[in-house]
C-alpha cells in the first residue's frame, strides 16, 4: 500500500476509496465514462431520456479527482500513483473488481491490478479528460455543518448540508399531506418517494448529530413505511450516532447508491411543481442527489403494480438495466454416435423396442440441430470437450429420458423424501447428482457427507502402493484400481473449518464442491474422497456455490457481496460479479452456461453475462432475502424464492416478472423445475413441498409490446389455481429438491423432532 | 401500510448500571455517568448489529433457532474474537447476590473433583447422521404412513370448519398485507377474470382404508365391550392417535346413535362408555371436533338432562354420568364456543329454560343445574345463586313434606348437595366474612344454614389449598405417583361418594376408619358403603402434614383427606378398592349389588407424590387457586388404567 506518511490521513483515504468504488458499482456497471456531466439527475431525466451512466460516471470522476487532489496536496505521491493504477483497473475490468474493493478492502484490488496489465495508461487519459471537465456542483460546496474538514470529505459525506433539524418533520409531513391530497392515480406513484426520503432525512439528521430529532423523526414516521421495508428499518433504528454510520454496510449502500423510482411524467411534474412552489429545497435536494427518478410516459402505475416490483434495497431496477439482449436459448446438444446406443439396447432389450425408439431419437436429434435464434453461439464460452465417459452418460441420460413420465396437472410426480435423521439441526446443504445416484449433505459441524443411494457402494481408489501392483494392461483396469475393502455406503469429507453452506456435484460425478463459513470453496474428488483444491478469494462466509451444467466452471457467492466465477484448474477467479448491495445468498448457472443468476439479501436477483461480466438483468420484487433460484429447463424463465415465502417467476428474455406463487408461509429454500419444465416444485421451511403448474403460469402472461416496453405488468392473482399439490412433511424442513431423469421428485431435509 | 402494532424500535438501550458493572469487572472504577450513557448506547448498537448478522447465519443454517454458534460466527465476521466454549447448561450462567447495599453478579464456579469427572461414565455417543427415504407422495397422493404427518392438522381442521371457503386449498391464504388494497388491485381483477367468483366448499371425502375399517371396528367394539382393560386401551388410542381425522364422522355418528338407542333402553353403562369416548375424542390433540358438534352436543346434553338414564333410578348412580357429561359440555363450550355458533349461550338458555319449568322432574333438574354449574363461577353467580331460595323451598317441600315417592326424595337430595357444593365455593369467594347462619337463612332460604357450614369448609379448604400450592412449587419434579384408584368394572359409575374427609390433627392410629362426612347423605338406598382405612407403616406418618385430594372419577365431589402435622417423610398412600363386583347399577345386568369401597391409605414414598396428586386431581368445585377443571376426571380415569387394574381386586362382569 501507500507509504504511510500521515497516519491521520491514511485511513480516511482508504475509507473514501471504498465508498467511491461502491459508488461506481451502483451505477449499473456500464462504466461509460466521459458522458455529459449533468448537474443533477433530475434535470437529465426531465428531458425524457434518463442517463444513468452519466450520473454514475460523473460521480465517480468527481470523487477520483477530489481524492487525487487531496493526495497531491498532502504530497502522498505514491498513493496518487497507486490510486490511479487501481482506478484504471476499475474501469477496465467491468467493475467486477471495483466492488471487490468495496467488500474486501484494497488488497483485492491490488491483486487484480497485476492482471490488468496495460490498463493504466488508458485510465490516465480518462482521468485527465475528466479533470478537465467542469467539476460538478457538489465538489466545491463548503461544509455548512460547521465542520472544518478537507473538501474531499465534503464530497463524500453526502449528508453534510443540512437545514434546521426541527423543520425536518414539518417538511416530511408537508410532503405527506401533499401526496395524500393528490389524485388517486398519482398518489400510489408518489408514495414511493416516502421511503427513500424518510431514510435519507433520518440519516442526515443522524449524520449531523441531531440525535433526538432523529429519534423523534423516526418514531413519528417509521410506521408509515411499507411493511416490507421493516428489516431495513430495524437496522436504521439501531443507528443513532454519526459514529455508527462508519462501517455499516446498509448505510453505505444508501449513501452510495441512488434509490431508483419509476414515476410517470405527470406524477413527477406534479411533485416537482409542488416542491418548487413551496421552496422546499431540503426535500428537493435529497431527491436530486440521492434518488434516481426513472420517468416514463403514459399512464401512472397502480398500487399493485408498484408493490409487485418494489421491495428491494435500492428501489426498482432501471428500465435500461434490463434492456440488454440475453441469449437464453439452449446450446446445441453435441451429436453422439448412435450405434453404440443401438448395440446396447439390442443387447439388453427384446426386439420390438429399438424400433420404437429410433424415430423418437431422430426427432430429438433434428430438434437440436435447429439453431435457436436466442441461443448463444456454441463457442461463446469455451466449454470443456466431452470425454468418453461423458458421452456414455449422455446416452444413459437419453435412454432414461425415453422412460420419463410426462407430467401434467393430472399426472403429478411421485415424491421420494430423504430424511436426514440425527442431524441435530446441523444440516445446511444438500445436493443430488444428476443421475440421482449420490446424495451429499453439508453440515454445520464442517463436514461434508456423501451417500450412495443406489446399492452400489462408494469406493475410493487404492493407495499408491496397491496401485503399483495392478496390471495396467488389463481391460478392467478401471475396476481394479478401486478399493473394495473400504467401500461403504457413505463417506465423510473433512476439511472445512466452519459450517458448510453450499455443495454441488460436478455433472460427471467425479467432483464435489463445497463452500463454507471459513471463506473457502473446496473441490473434492469422488474418486479418492479427498480434497483437491481450496479456492480462497472470499474473505467472508461463502453462502452458495454451483457447478456449471457443463462442468469445469463454477460460481460462488457470499457475504462479501461479490459472486466469483472460477474454473476448476485456476486458483484465482476468472470473473467477479459485483453490484449486489448485500450478501449474495444463492447462485445458479443458466442451463446454457453463459449466464449466472445470483440472488441476494438486498432482495434483488441479478443475471450476469459470463463472457464480459456485465450485469444484464436486475429483477426486483422480492420482499425478503432470496434463498433459492431455479432456471426452467428451456432457459427462458427463472423462478426465485425468498424468506417471505413467495415464489416469483421471471421472463429472462423480456426482463419481466411474470408470476407470483403465494402459498408458502416460510422461507423457500428449494426450487426445481421438472425435466420438461411442466411443473415447478418448491420446498420450504414450513415443512411443505408444493407443486405448481408451470406451463399455465407461463402461458398466462401478457407479453404485448406495451408491457414489454414499459415493464409494467399486471400479475394475475392465480396462485390458487396454479397450486397442484401441497405435501406436508413431518416436521422436516425441505431444503433441496431434485427431479430424476424420469421425473421422479426427490426431496431432502433434516428431521427436527 | 401503517401498522400500529409495529413495536417501537429505537428505544431499547442497555441500562447504564450494566456498563458500570462491566467496567468494574475489568477493573475500571468510578465511571462517569456520561461515559456510561455513551457506552451503553454504543454497546446496544453493536449488540443489535451482531444479532442482525447472527440471524443471517441462522437463515443459511436453515434453522428457526438462533444458536450461540451463530453469534460466534457473527462476531467473527466483525473481526471480534468469538466466545469460545460458551456452553453453559444453565439458562443464565450468572448468580446474583446482594448485600450491604450492593448488588453483585458473578459466575458461579464450583470446585469440581477431578476424580468425579474421571469416574463418571461417558455419555452415550450421539447417533450418527443417517439417511432414510420414504414416499411423501405417490402420483400426487400422500400415502398414510407413519413417516408422513397426519392428513389434516388441527389448525387446518379448524380453518375448514370455521371458514370453509378459505380452506379451499389449505395453506394458501393470501397475504393481503403485501398486495395492499389500492386502486390497482381492482383494475387487475376486472381485466383478468370474472370467473371463480363463487367458490364452492370442497366436498371432503373420508374414505377409510381396510386397515382403518378394521381399526374402527376394533375400537368401537372395545369401547362398548365388557373388557375394561381393552376399553382402556381403546380410549387411550382415541385420545392420542394422530391419524383419526378420517374416522371422525364415523365416531361421531356412532356416539350419537349409541346415545339415542341406549337412552331409550336406559342402558346406563353404555351411555357412560359413549361419554368416555367423547371425552377421549376431545382430548386428542390432533382432532378438531367443531364440525361434529351437531351430533355430539345433543348426545351429551341427553346424558345430562334425560329424565331417566337407567333402569332403576333409585339405586343406580346416574348422577355421576350427569356430572361427567356436564363437565364435557362445559369443556366443549370453552373450546368451541364462538360468536358464530354461540354454543355457550344456547346451552345456557336450554338449561335455564327447563330448570325454570315447574314440571321438570328432579333428574332433569339436577342435570340442568350441573350443566350450568360446570360452566363456571360466573354462571353460578348470575343464574344459580338468585334461584337458591326458590329451589330451597322446593327441596324443603319434598324432603320435609309428606313422602310422595322415594325417587323424588333422592332427587331432591342430590339437587341439594349439588347446589351446596357448587354454590359454596362461589359464595366463599364472593361473600364477605363473617358467615352468619341467620343472615344466610335470610338470603338463601331453606338452604341457608347448610350453605353456611359449607362455605365455612370451603374457606378453610381454600386456605389450605393456598398453603399447599406454595409448597408444591418447591418440589416440582416428582417420581410417578404410586396412588392407585381402581374402581368397579362398570367404569366407575358406582364411586359416587361425595365426601370430604378430614383427618383430625391428632391422628395417631395406625389404622382408622373414617366415615363419610358428607352431610345429609341418605345411608340406605344408593351409595355403597364406604370404608376408609388409613394405614401407616409408622406412627410418624401421622405427624406428616398432608392433604390428599382425590376426585373419584364419576362423582364430582371431592374426597379430601387431611393427614396433618409436620415432620416425617412417610406419607400415606390412598388406595381405593371396590370390594364387590362391578355394581354399576344396571351396567351389564349386574344390577343392584353394592360395592364396598375401601380407601386404604398406606405409606407413600415421598411427600411430593401426594402433593402432586393434590394438584393433578383438583377438586372439581372451583376452589381458590385451583381452576375448575374437568381434567381431573380424565386423570382419574387414566390413573386407574395406568396403574394396572389387576392390582386392584375388582373383576368386571
Amino acid at each position: 500500500m501507500a507509504a504511510v506518511q500521515d497516519g491521520a490521513v491514511e485511513p480516511e483515504n482508504e475509507k473514501e476509496m471504498k465508498t467511491e468504488t461502491l459508488n461506481d458499482s451502483a451505477g449499473n456497471h456500464t462504466a461509460a465514462v466521459g458522458g455529459v456531466l449533468s448537474s443533477s439527475p433530475g434535470a437529465a431525466s426531465s428531458v425524457g431520456t434518463p442517463k444513468p451512466n452519466t450520473a454514475a460516471g460523473s460521480d465517480e470522476q468527481q470523487t477520483l479527482i477530489a481524492v487525487l487532489q487531496f493526495l497531491r496536496r498532502n504530497k502522498l505521491l505514491e498513493s496518487v500513483e497507486i490510486l490511479r493504477r487501481e482506478a484504471g483497473i476499475l474501469e477496465e475490468t467491468d467493475e467486477a473488481q471495483s466492488s471487490e474493493a468495496g467488500g474486501t478492502g484494497l488488497s483485492g484490488v491490488v491483486n487484480v491490478s497485476v492482471e490488468g496489465g496495460d490498463a493504466t495508461t488508458s485510465l490516465f487519459n480518462r482521468v485527465s479528460v475528466a479533470s478537465a471537465a467542469p467539476p460538478s456542483t457538489t465538489v466545491p460546496q463548503p461544509a455548512k455543518g460547521g465542520e472544518d474538514q478537507p473538501d474531499v470529505n465534503v464530497v463524500l459525506s453526502a449528508y453534510s448540508q443540512q437545514g434546521d433539524p426541527a423543520l425536518y418533520q414539518v417538511y416530511y409531513s408537508g410532503l405527506k399531506n401533499f401526496i395524500e391530497s393528490v389524485l388517486d392515480c398519482h398518489r400510489a406513484e408518489l408514495s414511493q418517494v416516502f421511503y427513500p426520503l424518510f431514510v435519507h432525512m433520518y440519516l442526515e439528521l443522524v449524520y449531523n448529530n441531531h440525535e433526538n430529532e432523529a429519534k423523534a423523526f423516526f418514531e413519528k414516521f417509521s410506521g408509515d413505511q411499507e411493511c416490507y421495508y421493516q428489516d431495513d428499518l430495524r437496522v436504521l433504528s439501531g443507528l443513532t450516532k454519526k459514529e455508527h454510520m462508519k462501517g455499516n454496510e446498509t448505510l453505505l449502500d444508501f449513501r452510495t447508491s441512488k434509490f431508483v423510482l419509476r414515476i410517470s411524467r405527470d406524477s413527477y411534474q406534479l411533485l416537482k411543481r409542488h416542491l418548487q412552489e413551496r421552496q422546499n429545497n431540503q426535500i428537493w435536494n435529497i431527491i436530486q442527489e440521492h434518488l434516481y427518478i426513472d420517468i416514463f410516459d403514459g399512464m401512472p402505475r397502480s398500487k399493485s403494480q408498484i408493490d409487485s416490483m418494489s421491495g428491494s434495497l435500492a428501489g426498482e431496477a432501471k428500465r435500461e438495466a434490463n434492456k440488454a439482449k440475453v441469449f437464453y436459448g439452449l446450446l446445441k446438444e453435441p451429436e453422439i454416435e448412435v450405434p453404440l446406443d443401438d448395440e446396447d439396447e439390442e443387447a439388453e432389450n427384446e426386439e420390438g423396442k429399438p424400433k420404437k425408439k429410433k424415430p423418437k431419437k431422430d426427432s430429438m436429434g433434428s430438434k437440436s440441430k435447429k439453431q435457436d435464434p436466442n441461443a448463444p453461439q456454441q463457442n461463446r464460452i469455451p466449454l470443456p470437450e466431452l470425454k468418453d465417459s461423458d458421452k456414455l452418460d449422455k446416452i444413459m441420460n437419453m435412454k432414461e429420458a425415453t422412460k420419463k413420465i410426462r407430467l401434467a396437472p393430472e399426472t403429478l410426480p411421485s415424491i421420494c423424501f430423504y430424511s436426514f435423521l440425527n442431524a441435530y439441526q446441523g444440516l445446511t446443504a444438500v445436493d443430488f447428482t444428476d443421475d440421482s445416484s449420490l446424495i451429499a449433505g453439508g453440515f454445520a459441524d464442517s463436514t461434508v457427507r456423501v451417500w450412495s443411494v443406489t446399492p452400489k457402494k462408494l469406493r475410493g481408489v487404492k493407495s499408491a502402493a496397491d496401485l503399483s501392483l495392478i496390471d495396467k494392461e488389463s481391460d478392467d483396469v478401471l475396476e481394479r484400481i478401486m478399493d473394495e475393502k473400504t467401500a461403504s455406503e457413505s463417506k465423510i469429507l473433512y476439511g472445512h473449518s466452519g459450517p458448510v453452506y453450499g455443495i454441488s456435484f460436478s455433472p460427471d460425478r467425479n467432483y464435489l464442491l463445497s463452500c463454507s463459513e471459513d471463506g473457502t470453496v473446496r473441490l473434492w474428488s469422488l474418486q479418492t474422497f479427498t480434497c483437491l483444491v481450496g479456492y480462497k478469494g472470499h474473505n467472508y462466509p461463502v453462502w452458495d456455490t454451483q457447478f456449471s451444467p457443463y462442468g469445469y466452471y463454477f460460481v460462488s457467492g457470499g457475504h462479501d457481496r461479490v459472486a466469483r466465477l472460477w474454473a476448476t484448474d485456476h486458483y484465482q477467479p476468472l470473473r467477479m460479479f459485483a453490484g449486489h448491495l448485500a450478501d449474495i445468498t444463492c447462485t445458479r448457472f443458466h442451463p446454457n452456461s453463459n449466464y449466472v443468476a445470483t440472488g441476494s439479501a438486498d432482495r434483488t436477483i441479478r443475471l450476469w453475462d459470463i463472457l464480459n461480466g456485465n450485469c444484464v438483468r436486475i429483477f426486483t420484487g422480492h420482499k425478503g432475502p432470496i434463498h433459492s433460484l431455479a432456471f426452467s429447463p428451456n432457459g427462458k424463465f427463472l423462478a426465485s424464492g425468498a424468506t417471505d415465502g413467495r415464489v416469483l417467476l421471471w421472463d429472462i428474455g423480456h426482463g419481466l416478472m411474470v408470476g407470483e406463487l403465494k402459498g408458502h408461509t416460510d422461507t423457500v429454500y428449494a426450487l426445481k423445475f421438472s425435466r420438461d419444465g411442466e411443473i415447478l416444485a418448491s420446498g420450504s421451511m414450513d415443512n411443505t413441498v408444493r407443486l405448481w403448474d408451470a406451463i399455465k403460469a407461463f402461458d398466462d402472461i401478457e407479453t404485448d409490446d406495451f408491457t414489454a416496453a414499459t415493464g409494467h405488468i399486471h400479475l394475475p392473482e392465480n396462485s390458487q389455481e396454479l397450486l397442484l399439490g401441497t405435501y406436508m412433511t413431518k416436521s422436516t424442513p425441505v431444503i433441496h429438491l431434485h427431479f430424476t431423469r424420469r421425473n421422479l421428485l426427490l426431496a431432502a431435509g433434516a428431521y427436527n423432532p | 401500510m401503517a401498522e400500529e402494532r409495529r413495536p417501537k424500535q429505537c428505544t431499547v438501550v442497555l441500562p447504564t448500571e450494566s456498563m458500570k458493572a462491566m467496567a468494574e469487572s475489568v477493573g475500571v472504577g468510578q465511571l462517569q455517568e456520561d461515559s456510561c450513557v455513551a457506552l451503553s448506547e454504543e454497546v446496544s448498537y453493536r449488540i443489535k448489529e451482531i444479532a442482525q448478522d447472527a440471524l443471517k447465519f441462522m437463515h443459511h443454517g436453515k434453522r428457526r433457532k438462533l444458536t450461540t454458534s451463530d453469534i460466534d460466527h457473527a462476531l467473527k465476521l466483525k473481526n471480534v474474537e468469538p466466545l469460545y466454549g460458551f456452553q453453559s447448561q444453565e439458562f443464565i450462567p450468572f448468580r446474583f447476590a446482594s448485600g450491604g447495599g450492593r448488588e453483585l453478579h458473578f459466575y458461579e464456579e464450583k470446585e469440581v473433583d477431578l476424580s468425579d469427572i474421571i469416574n463418571t461414565p461417558l455419555p452415550r455417543v450421539p447417533l450418527d447422521v443417517s439417511l432414510k427415504a420414504h414416499w411423501l407422495s405417490i402420483e400426487g397422493v400422500q400415502p398414510a404412513i407413519p413417516e408422513n404427518p397426519p392428513p389434516a392438522p388441527k389448525e387446518q381442521q379448524k380453518v375448514e370448519s370455521t371458514e370453509p371457503l378459505k380452506a379451499v386449498k389449505p395453506g394458501q391464504e393470501e397475504d393481503r398485507s403485501i398486495q395492499g388494497k389500492g386502486q390497482g388491485a381492482t383494475a387487475a381483477e376486472n381485466k383478468g377474470k370474472d370467473k371463480c367468483v363463487i367458490r364452492m366448499k370442497p366436498r371432503s371425502t373420508h374414505e377409510l382404508s381396510v386397515e382403518q375399517q378394521l381399526y374402527y371396528k376394533e375400537i368401537t367394539e372395545a369401547c362398548v365391550g365388557s373388557c375394561e382393560a381393552k376399553r382402556a386401551e381403546a380410549l387411550q388410542s382415541i385420545a392420542t392417535d394422530p391419524g383419526l381425522y378420517q374416522m371422525l364422522p364415523r365416531f361421531s355418528t356412532f356416539i350419537s346413535e349409541g346415545v339415542r338407542v341406549n337412552v331409550v333402553q336406559n342402558n346406563l353403562a353404555l351411555l357412560i362408555y359413549l361419554m368416555r369416548m367423547v371425552k377421549a375424542l376431545m382430548d386428542n390433540p390432533t382432532l378438531y371436533l367443531e364440525k361434529y358438534l351437531h351430533e355430539l352436543i345433543p348426545a351429551v346434553v341427553t346424558c345430562i338432562v334425560s329424565k331417566q338414564l337407567c333402569l332403576r333410578p333409585d339405586v343406580d348412580n346416574h348422577w355421576a354420568l350427569r356430572d361427567f357429561a356436564a363437565r364435557l359440555m362445559a369443556q366443549s363450550c370453552k373450546t368451541f364456543s364462538t360468536t358464530n355458533n354461540n354454543i355457550q349461550s344456547r346451552i345456557t338458555k336450554t338449561f335455564t329454560k327447563s330448570w325454570l319449568d315447574d314440571k321438570t322432574n328432579w333428574t332433569t333438574r339436577y342435570g340442568c343445574i350441573a350443566g350450568l354449574a360446570e360452566l363456571g363461577p360466573d354462571v353460578i353467580k348470575t343464574l344459580i345463586l338468585p334461584r337458591l331460595v326458590i329451589e330451597g323451598a322446593r327441596i324443603k317441600a319434598v324432603i320435609e313434606g309428606p313422602v310422595v315417592s322415594n325417587i323424588d326424595k333422592i332427587g331432591a337430595d342430590h339437587v341439594q348437595s349439588l347446589l351446596l357444593k357448587h354454590c359454596a365455593s362461589v359464595i366463599a369467594k364472593t361473600r364477605p366474612l363473617p358467615d352468619n347462619v341467620d343472615q344466610y337463612r335470610a338470603d338463601y332460604g331453606y338452604l341457608g344454614p347448610m350453605l353456611c357450614s359449607h362455605v365455612g369448609k370451603a374457606r378453610a379448604q381454600a386456605a389450605l389449598q393456598a398453603q399447599q400450592v406454595n409448597r408444591t412449587t418447591l418440589t416440582i419434579t416428582q417420581p410417578r405417583p404410586t396412588l392407585t384408584i381402581s374402581q368397579g368394572g362398570s367404569g366407575g359409575s358406582v364411586s359416587r361418594t361425595p365426601s370430604i374427609i378430614k383427618v383430625p390433627s391428632s391422628l395417631t392410629l395406625p389404622m382408622q376408619t373414617l366415615v363419610s362426612a358428607r352431610p345429609g347423605t341418605p345411608t340406605q338406598p344408593s351409595p355403597p358403603a364406604t370404608k376408609y382405612i388409613v394405614m401407616a407403616t409408622s406412627a410418624g406418618a401421622a405427624s406428616t402434614q398432608q392433604v390428599i385430594t382425590l376426585s373419584s372419577s364419576r362423582s364430582s365431589s371431592p374426597i379430601t383427606s387431611t393427614a396433618p402435622s409436620s415432620a416425617s417423610t412417610l406419607q400415606p398412600v390412598v388406595k381405593v378398592e371396590h370390594g364387590g363386583a362391578g355394581g354399576g347399577g344396571g351396567a351389564g345386568g349386574v344390577g343392584g349389588s353394592r360395592t364396598l369401597q375401601k380407601y386404604i391409605v398406606v405409606s407413600l414414598p415421598s411427600a411430593s407424590t401426594t402433593e402432586s396428586k393434590g394438584t393433578s386431581l383438583p377438586p372439581p368445585s372451583p376452589l381458590s387457586s385451583v381452576p375448575p377443571s374437568t381434567t381431573s376426571l380424565e386423570s382419574g380415569v387414566k390413573l386407574e388404567h395406568s396403574e394396572s387394574p389387576g392390582a386392584s381386586t375388582h373383576s368386571p362382569h
